[in-house]
């Protein structure tokens, strides 16, 4: 019944969406929903998937390389320059670490010394699809442990070029056979190492130059013709170019789509790019969990059973020693670093191309490699579900303690009012309350925050605030207000409609990043809306009348006027233009029109005239024409 | 009955023992409408509308403030200038408050006896009164004598609550239609006979 490009089709998508959201309703990572729905449909459960899955796990690594590109867009270039003592350091200890460490292992498990080194390398990786799809649903990227993860990450992305590079000097050369090579050599490959080095350097160079030079104005051309669709299909035609490329060159296309993205960071098409990609990336990254989990060889697993767990346990076990120490080193805090640890502790999607080169270059066995491959499939199958049981039952326990227990000696204790997020915008509200002696209780997700935070004597939980148990605990109950001031509109939407529905009687008072936030808080009806961008933004262009000569005074008066009129076309506006949840391709557009309309409305508005308190010309105008 | 609109400015209620007191036990009294100027307005940002509204919904309008400076607080004086505008309030066309009644109902720290031409005030209440009068006349409304809390620095609490109690009874006669011919000659209202019964 296999082989129908529809009927696998169907099965993809079945089993993701009964998956997933399964998944979802338990507060699960929508990953592991994914990689149980591939195990589900694959060859050993119900079987509608057969050999078939190892191409699309090829094809699908490409939502990879799409991820890598979008969380480029996010970092901009002096950060990243920022970031490379932490991606040196920390990938690099981490890397040799498991290197070393693994290299050991498996000479005791009874490998020869080169297949140890091969699959030294291999462990040494880590996935980055899972592990990256995981921070980011939660929203922990910015965390301390979030960073390092990241850095960790890219640090794999490119030492994997390298490893590329060494496994044919391990081959024994006069048996190679290329017949069996499946297309991992690249251009250079013949080429002296200098020159290899050379050429890559060469092409990092031009992705930055071709994405200043070649890119921008390419995008600017398409979106002059706005035909919606072409943009589309040049934010394809740039990632698939950036992988072509880098494939050539032999270096990873998810580290040169990472480069792509930051260098198209700060250019004015950020967001469209993100709001294309975004979905395709999904659905790739979706379809790369399921063919993992169909690849799961289970006749392996019944053949040699003890070799298999006891290879998996050990991988899993160093994995996590190695990433806690590298945490240690670098002075994450216990519970950052348990996070580090078992996010980090499965063998990643490179191992799947380490392996199978390694194979063709006649270094390992079929039955090594087949063993190898289940190990990789089955660790990135169980680390979530570790990681999961990190959050829920040992994370409590340890370090940094959800919850910790303080006299309340403050008379406001009357009315609790929680506070979720202590970012920038977070911390100035909580230092504000505290100077009137309300002790918000504050829930924010950095640990390193929160550890300073409750030395200052704040109370603080720590914690992923869109988590039922976690606001429960935090007391909200019984709590009057919840103030939302995380950076994430998306989360914020997220924890206000779960207290809404939940916790009708607490009053939300939200922070809304833009007009957009703006319009889909009051579209949920939520009426204490906090903008960013309205009073600040107003100072800003009232200092400069007043520097024009406007007196002070008066533009005091007609900023409250204009945050008047501005707060009424907001609501106005809210009702007219619904923007979907889902509606990523329609979103953009959407936005435009709305700020078209606004735009018209203030042109219709006019220079608004000042009023006519404390006027002497107009009571002279209207005694003119009276007898008064 | 008479409906009565207290307009009440004070820059630290929360901590004024003698206006919370006197608060207290007037805001929600029936028939009557208390408005609370530093608690709507704390950005002095007057919504004119809404307060012309107001005051054309009620017959007597009693101007509730301590006596800063000899004055009101500046509020208060903000509010003057911008509700009761040129052409609405007075001037051409302007008689939307004909026919209303309006009082000042003070707080000060001295004593009633500081406030004449020998006392460290040197002029009485009614003097310095004079510009809320003047208003009030050229609005067309007619101007009765102010209830006085007075040396509230050394009132006790007791004391306090008679007053309350005397305000109290003061709106219920104002609510009644109490009239300005009914006063007579006394200078505050706290003298009347009505009211000391």
């Amino acid at each position: 019944m296999t082989g129908s490009i529809l009927f696998e089709a169907i099965v993809f998508l079945l089993g993701a969406i009964i998956c997933v959201s399964i998944a979802k309703r338990l507060g699960l990572s929508s990953v592991l929903g994914y990689l149980l729905a591939g195990v589900l449909i694959g060859p050993y459960v119900l079987g509608f998937i057969g050999k078939e899955g190892e191409d699309i796990l090829h094809f699908a690594e490409f939502g990879v390389v799409m991820m890598l590109f979008l969380i480029g867009l996010e970092i901009e270039p002096k950060n990243f320059w920022k970031m490379r003592k932490t991606i040196v350091g920390m990938g690099g200890l981490q890397v040799a670490g498991t290197m070393l460490l693994s290299y050991f292992l498996f000479i005791l498990f009874g490998f020869d010394w080169k297949v140890s080194l091969t699959f030294a390398m291999a462990v040494a990786l880590s996935s980055t699809a899972i592990a990256l799809q995981t921070i980011k649903e939660k929203g922990l990227l910015n965390t301390t442990f979030g960073q390092s993860s990241f850095s960790i990450l890219l640090f794999q992305d490119i030492i994997v070029i390298f490893m590329l590079g060494m496994l044919p000097l391990l081959a024994n050369t006069s048996s190679v056979s290329l017949e069996n090579n499946d297309g991992h050599t690249s251009l250079l490959q013949n080429l002296p190492l200098g020159l290899q080095t050379l050429s890559i350097l060469v092409s990092v160079v031009a992705i930055i130059i071709a994405g200043k030079y070649l890119i921008v104005p390419m995008l600017r051309k398409v979106a002059k013709t706005g035909v919606r669709e072409l943009l589309i299909a040049a934010a394809l035609l740039i990632v698939f170019g950036i992988s072509l490329l880098m494939e050539l060159v032999g270096l990873s296309p998810a580290l040169g789509a990472f480069l792509g993205g930051v260098v198209l960071s700060n250019s004015e098409f950020k967001h469209e790019l993100e709001s294309t990609l975004e979905p395709f990336k999904n659905l790739l990254l979706g379809l790369f969990f399921m063919a993992v989990g169909a690849s799961i060889n289970f006749i392996v697993i019944a053949k040699s059973p003890l070799t298999v767990g006891g290879i998996l346990v050990a991988v899993i076990v160093l994995k996590a020693v190695i990433l806690f120490i590298t945490g240690a080193v670098f002075k994450l805090k216990l519970n950052q670093r348990m996070l580090l640890t078992f996010s980090l502790a499965q063998v990643g999607e490179f191992a799947f191309v380490l392996l199978s080169f390694a194979f063709s270059l006649n270094i390992l066995e079929q039955s090594q490699m087949d063993i190898m491959l289940v190990v990789t499939a089955l660790t990135m199958t169980i680390t979530p579900i570790i990681g999961m049981i990190n959050e829920r039952v040992l994370l409590p326990r340890l370090g940094t303690k959800e919850s910790i227990k303080r006299p309340m000696d403050h008379i406001a204790k009357s009315q609790k009012v929680i506070l979720v997020g202590f970012g920038h915008y977070g911390s100035t509200i909580g230092r504000f309350l505290r100077t009137h002696g309300v002790e918000a209780t504050i829930l924010d997700h950095d640990s390193n925050r929160v550890d300073f935070l409750r030395k200052m004597g704040f109370n603080v939980y720590y914690g992923d605030a869109t988590r039922a148990d976690l606001l429960k605990s935090a007391g909200i109950a019984d709590a009057n207000i919840l103030i939302c001031a995380m950076d994430n509109p998306d989360v914020i939407k997220q924890l206000a409609k779960m207290v809404k529905s939940k916790y009708p009687k607490v009053k939300l008072m939200v922070r809304a990043k833009n007009r957009y936030a703006a319009y889909e808080f009051l579209n949920m009806e939520i009426d204490h809306i906090y903008r960013d961008s309205l009073e600040t933004s107003l100072k800003l262009a009232s200092e400069v009348l007043s520097q024009m000569g406007f007196r002070k005074y008066t533009l005091q008066r007609q900023i409250k006027n204009f945050i008047k009129y501005d707060e009424d076309s907001l609501r106005r506006l809210a009702k007219e233009g619904k923007i979907g949840d889902d509606n990523y391709i329609f979103k953009a557009r959407k936005e435009l029109e709305q700020q078209e309309k606004l735009l018209e409305q203030d042109f219709k508005r006019g220079i608004v005239e000042f009023d006519g308190h404390w006027d002497a010309e107009q009571i002279r105008k209207s005694l003119d024409d009276s007898s008064f | 009955m008479k409906k009565i609109l207290i307009l009440f400015s004070h820059p630290k209620f929360e901590k004024s023992r003698a206006n919370s007191i006197l608060v207290d036990k007037i805001k929600d009294k029936e028939g009557v409408t208390f408005c609370d100027l530093y608690e709507r307005y704390p950005d002095f940002n007057i919504d004119v509308e809404a307060e012309k509204e107001l005051l054309t919904a009620h017959d007597i309008i009693i101007w509730h403030h301590p006596f800063y400076w000899y004055s009101c607080p500046p509020l208060m004086k903000q509010w003057i200038d911008m509700v009761l505008e040129f052409g609405w309030a007075y001037g051409p066309n302007g008689n939307a408050l004909n026919t209303k009644k309006c009082l000042n109902v003070i707080t000060t720290g001295g004593t009633r006896a500081l406030y004449c031409e020998k006392g460290t005030n040197s002029f009485s209440v009614t003097e310095f009164l004079r510009p809320f009068e003047q208003t009030a006349n050229l609005c067309g409304m007619r101007y009765l004598p102010p209830f006085t809390i007075m040396g509230t620095h050394k009132i006790e609490d007791k004391e306090l609550h008679d007053y309350a109690d005397k305000y109290d009874k003061l709106i219920g006669l104002l609510q009644q239609g109490l009239k300005l011919a009914d006063v007579g000659n006394f200078s505050f209202l706290n003298d009347i006979p009505q009211l000391n019964t």
